[in-house]
């Protein structure tokens, strides 16, 4: 094969993987919208809440510790050498298992039959008090997330495909990063999960339920309240899978809750309401942002792919409102 | 009425008592500490802030005269940054570090009228340095251009002096900072024989896959960044992922702090940047904050940024401001000074060594020396590189001078085109 054809197949490979990345944000926002009907603009900062609680627990910080010492005099940064990895995890997953139980007691309780618009405001704020809190309790500072996830260029993978190129051409092989497989086999896992979850667990079905029809599961005697907390908690253990991968990336910071922007396209094309959605399209933008970028790019002086992934999702929403997968909305006068 | 007497007596022996009183001198902060870019944003406060609050609890201020520090959030963000100038000017404000590109250009004509001055060192609009065109603002003691000459003048010691057909390529951020330097580097490639590269990245760059699967198919010999916030750790993180040499891979100051380079642990080990100051806390300045700022728990911030390279950044950015008010004090002979003093003393500021070393900074920093048609100082850098089994920079050269030639030209090119552009007058410089 020619260089050039598999550098393309390269830039493939490597879109359809940081698609995979995106698709992690976007599957939060789709699990919390199909069960309630909300658009949940905190899932970006979800994600950054529980990479820095991870961090927190893994290097042993003590929450809160500036305001400790602001207000107390008591200077204590540390606990302690902090927890194995397995550990942090669990713990990480309770405290965003409190943030639901929380979110649900003091904001959602208080907005039952309220107009999609003012769940959707309500969830701008949590989005600004959690990268608040954030702050408070783990301070501001770029932190490195290290708990044993694969990462760098895969060096089988190149030396497999060098083999792949034409004889004496300059090829060096093609690369891969093993974060990205790993998040791929974690995204997959973490779909067949959430399908399984959903078919043949009573909790799955009853989430199934109301995200039918609202109406009908209350009137079935299914608590909408207690489903609101399971949601949300799942959607906090798909925000720290997203944190954890988008944070072993680029350390944890505040920026990562700007993640949600690479989530948004993806959900315009897969649509709001289905999980293999939120995978394909990720898979579409992420290849085609990549290709937008490599190939257009250099025609109109680059940085095109953070665009170009609204304007695919611009050209869907205009021939598929609904998107790719998402249920067609039907109105009856 | 014998009772009144007395008071009146006792008023003015207080008065004569007491000496004149000061108003004090006030120090705008543009700190950003929330936001994602508030990694960056408060090492830089910290620095400026403990500086000033040395100078008060030592000194009891600059030359007796307390320092008052106004510090304003803006979030790294241009409308706030202009927000936070507009409250904050008519405290009496005697310089603005905007601390941000973006803010700066908005303040240079805002300031200009109002006769304040800008410091933005080592950022902002290059060609300010022309101090016949643009008389309130400062860039010492270096700009971009001189940042982007100076790392080609380093590139070139390490390939034996010549450049040609070298491959190099820019990745920067997709702004008005990010874009600075690339007249420099196209002229410099005009000038070295070098093919240049041009790799913009996206605010916030989150996402840089695609410019480095492009840098990993064109193998450049180098590869220069300007970049700041995520964007630079993502960078340095995909840099290692490609495994491209790190020792070939520069960043500008603003690209280089350990923000940018712990995140990518061992793979970050090596890489580079250019710098205009010392790294660490091995300076006897530092012996001075710990017993007066520091123990006195009067540290700005959570006080453990000390010793970090935007802290040290900051703490030199303070250290310029505060000798330009002395020298105004001492060229208008009072130590009430207003803003257009405070220019003053800016424009004709001289800080070398020997002057550092007196300050406790010996070695630290770069030698000063301004003047009316010269704002942007030395043009002097040094590189830096990371040890990331340390965890710390090190100074791996002497200082570098940039290429006056062809840096000189472009500012006087680029700031003269602002003059007529802006219907400005240059001023005539003796």
């Amino acid at each position: 094969m020619s260089p050039d054809f598999l550098y393309f197949i390269e830039t493939v490979l490597n879109g359809l993987m940081s698609g995979v990345m995106y698709s992690l944000v976007a599957l939060g926002f789709v699990l919390i919208f199909k069960a309630s009907g909300i658009f949940n603009f905190a899932q970006g900062v979800m994600a950054l809440f529980a990479a820095l609680t991870l961090v927190g627990l893994l290097t042993g910080q003590v929450p809160f510790a500036h305001l400790i010492h602001a207000i107390f005099g008591v200077e204590a940064q540390h606990w302690g050498a902090g927890m194995p990895a397995l550990l942090a995890v669990i713990g990480t997953m309770v405290v965003m298992i409190a943030l639901a139980f929380l979110i649900e007691r003091i904001v959602l309780k208080h907005l039952v039959n309220q107009e999609p618009i003012i769940l959707f405001m309500a969830t701008i704020g949590l989005a600004y008090f959690l990268e608040g809190l954030g702050d408070l309790m783990w301070g501001s500072d770029v932190k490195a997330l290290d708990i044993g996830v694969p990462s760098g260029g895969s060096f089988w993978w190149e030396d497999v495909t060098r083999e792949w190129a034409a004889e004496g051409s300059d090829y060096f092989g093609m690369y891969i990063d093993k974060l990205d497989v790993t998040a791929a086999i974690v995204a997959a896992v973490l779909v067949v999960a959430l399908s399984v979850f959903s078919q043949y667990t009573r909790m799955g079905r009853a989430l199934r339920a109301v995200a039918d029809d609202h109406q009908a599961a209350l009137s079935v005697g299914i608590s909408l309240r207690t489903i609101w907390v399971i949601v949300w908690s799942i959607a906090g253990f798909v925000a720290l899978v997203a944190g954890i991968m988008w944070g072993s990336k680029s350390g944890v910071q505040f920026s990562l809750s700007l993640i949600a922007l690479k989530a948004l396209p993806v959900l315009i094309l897969g649509g709001f309401t289905s999980i293999p959605g939120a995978i394909v399209g990720g898979l579409i933008i992420g290849v085609g942002e990549k290709l937008a970028e490599l190939y257009i790019g250099p025609l109109v002086g680059g940085a095109i792919e953070n665009w170009f992934a609204y304007v695919v999702a611009l050209v869907f929403l205009l021939y598929r409102p609904q998107g790719l997968f998402g249920d067609k909305i039907i109105e009856r006068i | 009425m014998k009772l009144a007497k007395l008071a009146a007596i006792a008023a003015t022996a207080l008065t004569i008592g007491a000496g004149p009183a000061f108003a004090e001198l006030v120090f705008p902060s543009l700190s950003y500490r929330t936001g994602p870019y508030a990694p960056n944003g408060i090492p830089f406060a910290d620095g400026y802030a403990d500086y000033f609050t040395l100078i008060n609890e030592r000194d009891g201020g600059i030359e007796g005269n307390k320092i008052k520090l106004v510090e304003c959030e803006t979030g790294y963000n241009t409308e706030k940054g202009v927000e936070c100038y507009e409250s904050t000017k008519g405290e009496g404000s005697l310089v603005y570090q905007p601390l941000s590109t973006g803010i700066t250009y908005q303040l240079i004509p805002k300031a200009t009228a109002d006769g304040i001055a800008i410091h933005s060192m080592g950022y902002g609009r290059t060609s300010a340095a022309n101090g016949t065109i643009f008389s309130n603002v400062f860039n010492y003691p270096g700009t971009y251009w001189d940042a982007a000459s100076i790392i080609i003048k380093y590139i070139a010691s390490e390939e034996g002096g010549d450049l040609k057909g070298k491959k190099i390529a820019l990745v920067y951020h997709n702004s008005a900072y990010g874009k600075e330097p690339i007249r420099t580097l196209e002229e410099l490639a005009k000038k070295h024989g070098y093919a240049l590269t041009l790799l913009p990245v996206d605010h916030p760059g989150q996402e840089q896959k695609a410019t480095w699967l492009q840098i990993r198919r064109d193998r450049p010999d180098y590869v220069l960044m300007w970049g700041w916030g995520v964007m630079n750790q993502v960078a340095i993180q995909e840099a290692a992922n490609i495994r491209f040499p790190m020792d070939h891979f520069i960043g500008v100051w603003w690209s280089a702090s350990e923000n940018d380079t712990i995140p990518a642990g061992e793979g970050a080990n090596g890489y580079k940047a250019v710098t205009f100051h010392g790294v660490g806390s091995d300076f006897p300045i530092y012996a001075d904050l710990k017993k007066h700022v520091y123990d006195a728990g009067k540290a700005a911030g959570a006080g453990d940024q000390a010793g970090t390279v935007l802290y040290n950044r900051g703490m030199v950015a303070a250290m310029w401001a505060v000798e330009a008010a002395r020298t105004a004090m001492k060229i208008h002979n009072t130590k009430d000074i207003t803003p257009a003093m405070m220019r003053d003393g800016m424009e004709a500021l001289d800080v070398p060594e020997s002057r550092l070393a007196e300050l406790g900074l010996p070695n630290f920093t770069v030698p000063v020396k301004v003047s009316c048609a010269n704002h942007g100082g030395p043009g002097l850098g040094m590189i830096q590189q990371w040890d990331a089994a340390a965890k710390k920079w090190s100074i791996i050269t002497d200082l570098i001078s940039a290429d006056r030639e062809v840096v000189d030209a472009l500012i006087k090119e680029d700031s003269e085109a602002y003059a007529k552009e802006n219907n400005i007058t240059p001023r005539t410089c003796n």
